[in-house]
């Protein structure tokens, strides 16, 4: 084979691997995403990244059981939530949280240890002072 | 004295615009005075940082709340190791060490090649002159540290309870000393692109600063890490947050670079590759500081909406644009020299080990920015778990450490099949020994992936260690010197590379314990009462009694209230005692009442853990402080105006109560196998790397040739 072929045949293997990884990446992570929704979005019969913040005044503890209820970031709608397992450091009152889990007769019923709640910030002033 | 520190940034600002245009008015005209000028208005800047560095800290120590900044970020009660360090845990603090450390940095480099690179040290000047005003103007425009409060409050907020915790405050210096460190090679790149001098003189000049910068970001990384594990309460040390993936793309882009860098040294090649490669990092780098302060994606750190996202947005824009356009306009000139001679040589493996390094950070760039991609595209904003990361980091986290094995044994340009399988049978038939003895002993083959990893550690380590007692015989027998002597020589010698055989090795054991903690830990979360036990990994656990402290607790982070247990640990025959416990810190909102806002405030984890080389025990507690909830509301009603005393008397009473008749508490305990290998592996690769960019007495050799030569020129110039 002359050099210029085997470079164009190079060129043209190493672009055909690029495109199949690439789509490869797109296609997984389009499949394995899951999708993060607002009390006011969800619905009964499947599963939801549920993100919001904690109302304040409706942490309850009963047993292992944590309730609470999340209202929409900048809404008031709100959905009680049953939760089970380890509870993050930081939540509290108006913390903004993640929980995963499915709506059940009007409660949201959290998977296990699955409840994130971010941290104030470091850097956020108006937080705390509020 | 707020205004002198204002003044000093506002100086400084205009200081570093003029270094810029002096450097570049002189490298253009040809009148050196005017880039000496130039070099020496960083010097200026460095000094008018480190004066505003300390006068804030001295604001900080004296805890001075007419500044707006110590009144959010302190208070007199912070121990005073965090009152000096809640500097950085501020954005505007954060932003005044980026500068500080920037201008210190800049006016070493500049410092040491005030006599060499006379073409490009102007232009990189001007580089870090625009650098350092970006920061000084955000600092001067929109969030100056010096910003003092009309109406001083009485007493400070206090530092987040979280940040409490001595790695934390180490690693954010750590990750800044590394974000800047790689602004080093990059002015020089531009620099050696804008004066066309494309060699590899620009490399070799700050090579080491490169890899200072390097191993900076890497400790940064894994004390972040260290914090995760012994502070967030959740047991893990990686979680592929936004913030964390964002201090660890620029570190890998780098690793790329400092591997490439060698075959342009040598070879004269991949010139583009290495200029875009830095560009690469420095940009990484930029939008780590960017992603941390912007709040654009939600992470646990979640950084509230700030002002500063649109400016550092522009700024990354302008960096991307300006490096981009110069690259393609020196095109002509980053021609390379030499041709790859043959797949099968050190080169075309660095070329390799470089694409795994860069495909490692397109794939988590892409998992971190997904939640803006989907929304772009789909409309809803969906985001991939850890889960999607694993899977696709696993695959080219073992080719990586395959290279790391493979690398140092090949040779430069080309070499033979039969000489590969020389050097590679020891290795190779390590891996297998490893392999037949974790499948035989261990239950290793439960994860495929760990097992391969095991494996590959087998094989790296071997080759190291082969290379290190190759080159101690050969100098034994050269020199007649005793083992260790000789491998002391060696390494003196041939500091970069057996520095960076050491950060081999460090690699692979960093990845023994990541195969190991990720695939074989035992979880336990239980509720226990005094008195009940469970087990974990063969270890037999008993809650013995609940603890209640008062202003003690054993970390030193000022905790006012800390509540724990008291385990019993037995596991054949081997007993020990185990004390996790959960700080309460007060908190600051008025709504609440005298006695409960003590214990509404900010809680942290203070897990305890059994070290150990075969597996960590990690234990932590989540006491049931719901069972004060009504002691403390009648409290609440009945003490409302009472003096500090009383309430600290009755918040004893309080405890004494919960320590002597304690609800069921929640516990979590994690045998963790090898994951002190993290840890160690870690310190491997910074010890390595030290050595490597440890001056060598020949390079202080060739230094001083140079500035005889160079004095040489100048006397006969002269004369």
């Amino acid at each position: 084979m002359d050099p210029s072929r085997k470079r164009k045949l190079r060129l043209v293997v190493a672009l055909t691997t690029a495109v199949l990884l690439a789509t490869a990446l797109i296609y997984t992570s389009f499949s394995a995403s899951t999708e993060a929704s607002k009390p006011s979005e969800i619905k009964p019969g499947r599963s939801y990244d549920l993100t919001g913040k904690v109302v304040p005044g409706s942490i309850r503890h009963s047993g292992d059981d944590l309730r609470f209820r999340v209202r929409d970031r900048d809404g008031t709608e709100s959905v009680p939530v049953t939760y089970t397992g380890v509870v993050p450091d930081p939540f509290r009152d108006g913390r903004e949280v993640i929980v995963s889990g499915e709506l059940e007769r009007g409660t949201f019923v959290a998977e296990r240890d699955s409840l994130v709640t971010k941290c104030p910030s470091k850097f956020t002033k108006d937080e705390q002072s509020s | 004295m707020a205004g002198v520190g204002s003044a000093c940034l506002a100086i400084a600002l205009l200081t570093a615009l003029y270094s810029a245009g002096a450097s570049i008015f002189g490298a253009r005209t040809g009148r050196r005075e005017w880039v000496t000028s130039g070099r020496r208005a960083i010097y200026c800047v460095a000094a008018l940082c480190v004066a505003a560095f300390g006068l804030l800290e001295a604001a900080f120590l004296r805890s001075d709340f007419s500044y707006a900044l110590v009144a959010e970020g302190s208070s007199t009660d912070t121990p005073t190791f965090y009152k000096v360090t809640a500097l950085w845990a501020t954005q505007d603090g954060s932003l005044l060490l980026w500068a500080t450390l920037l201008s210190l940095f800049a006016s070493a480099v500049l410092f040491l090649t005030r006599r060499s690179l006379r073409d490009i040290a102007p232009y990189a000047t001007a580089v870090l002159g625009c650098i350092a005003a970006f920061f000084l103007l955000l600092m001067v425009g929109w969030e100056n540290p010096f910003d003092t409060l009309a109406a001083p409050p009485a007493e400070g907020a206090g530092l987040n309870p979280l940040l409490r915790h001595p790695a934390m405050m180490i690693h954010p210096p750590m990750l800044y000393t590394g974000y800047v460190g790689f602004s080093i090679p990059f002015a020089f790149a531009i620099g050696a692109l804008v004066a066309g001098r494309t060699g590899a003189d620009w490399i070799r000049a700050t090579r080491r600063f490169a890899l200072i910068a390097w191993t900076f970001l890497g400790t940064g990384i894994m004390l972040g890490a260290l914090w995760s594990y012994t502070e967030l309460g959740w047991g893990g040390y990686w979680a592929w947050d936004p913030v964390e993936n964002a201090s660890l793309m620029p570190w890998l882009v780098g690793t790329a670079f400092l591997h490439s860098i060698m075959v342009q040294e040598k070879r004269g090649m991949l010139k583009i590759w290495n200029v875009s490669l830095i560009c690469a990092t420095f940009t990484l780098a930029l939008l780590g500081t960017f992603l941390v302060r912007s709040g654009i994606l939600s992470s646990i750190h979640a950084f509230g909406a700030s002002t500063i996202g649109v400016q550092f947005l522009i700024f990354i824009g302008l960096v991307i644009a300006l490096s981009a356009g110069l690259i393609i306009s020196r095109l002509p000139l980053l021609r390379s020299e030499a041709k790859l001679d043959s797949l099968l040589s050190r080169e075309a493996f660095f070329l390799l080990n470089n694409l795994v390094l860069v495909g490692l950070c397109l794939v988590i760039m892409w998992g971190t920015f997904f939640p803006l991609i989907s929304e772009a595209i789909t409309g809803t904003e969906a985001s991939v778990g850890p889960p999607w990361f694993n899977r696709l980091v696993t695959p080219l986290a073992l080719v990586l450490v395959l290279l790391t094995g493979i690398g140092p044994v090949l040779a430069w340009r080309r070499f033979t099949p039969a000489a590969l399988r020389r050097v590679l049978w020891p290795p190779v038939s390590a891996a297998a020994l490893a392999l037949v003895l974790l499948l035989a002993f261990t239950n290793a083959a439960d994860s495929p992936a760990s097992l391969a990893m095991f494996c590959l550690v087998a094989f790296v380590l071997t080759v190291v260690s082969m290379e290190l007692a190759r080159g101690t015989k050969a100098r034994r027998t050269m020199t007649g010197e005793s083992w260790p002597r000789a491998l002391g020589r060696l390494t003196g010698r041939n500091r970069r590379r057996y520095g960076g055989y050491l950060v081999h090795a460090g690699i692979a054991v960093l990845f023994l314990g990541v195969a190991g903690s990720s695939a074989f830990l035992d979880q336990r979360d239980v509720r226990l009462k005094p008195g009940d036990s469970f087990g974990v990994n063969g270890y037999q656990v008993t809650y013995r009694e609940a603890t209640a402290k008062l202003g003690g607790d054993s970390a030193g982070t000022g905790a006012p209230i800390s509540f724990g247990a008291v385990l019993d640990v037995r596991k054949d025959g081997e007993h020990f005692v185990m004390r996790p416990s959960r700080n309460y810190y007060a908190s600051g909102d008025p709504s609440l009442g005298t006695i409960s806002r003590f214990f509404e405030g900010e809680a942290t984890s203070e897990v305890d853990v059994r070290w150990g080389l075969k597996r960590d025990l990690w234990l932590a507690v989540q006491p049931d402080i719901g069972s004060l909830e009504k002691p403390i509301q009648e409290a609440d009603a009945k003490f409302a105006n009472s003096p500090g005393d009383v309430q600290a008397l009755i918040i004893a009473a309080l405890a004494e109560r919960y320590r002597s008749d304690p609800p069921p508490a929640a516990f979590r305990a994690i045998a963790s196998p090898l994951v002190a290998w993290i840890w160690l592996g870690g310190a491997i690769v910074v010890l390595g790397a030290l050595v490597a960019a440890w001056p060598s007495p020949e390079a202080r050799l060739r230094r001083v040739r140079s500035l005889y030569s160079a004095r040489l020129g100048r006397d006969l110039s002269r004369a």
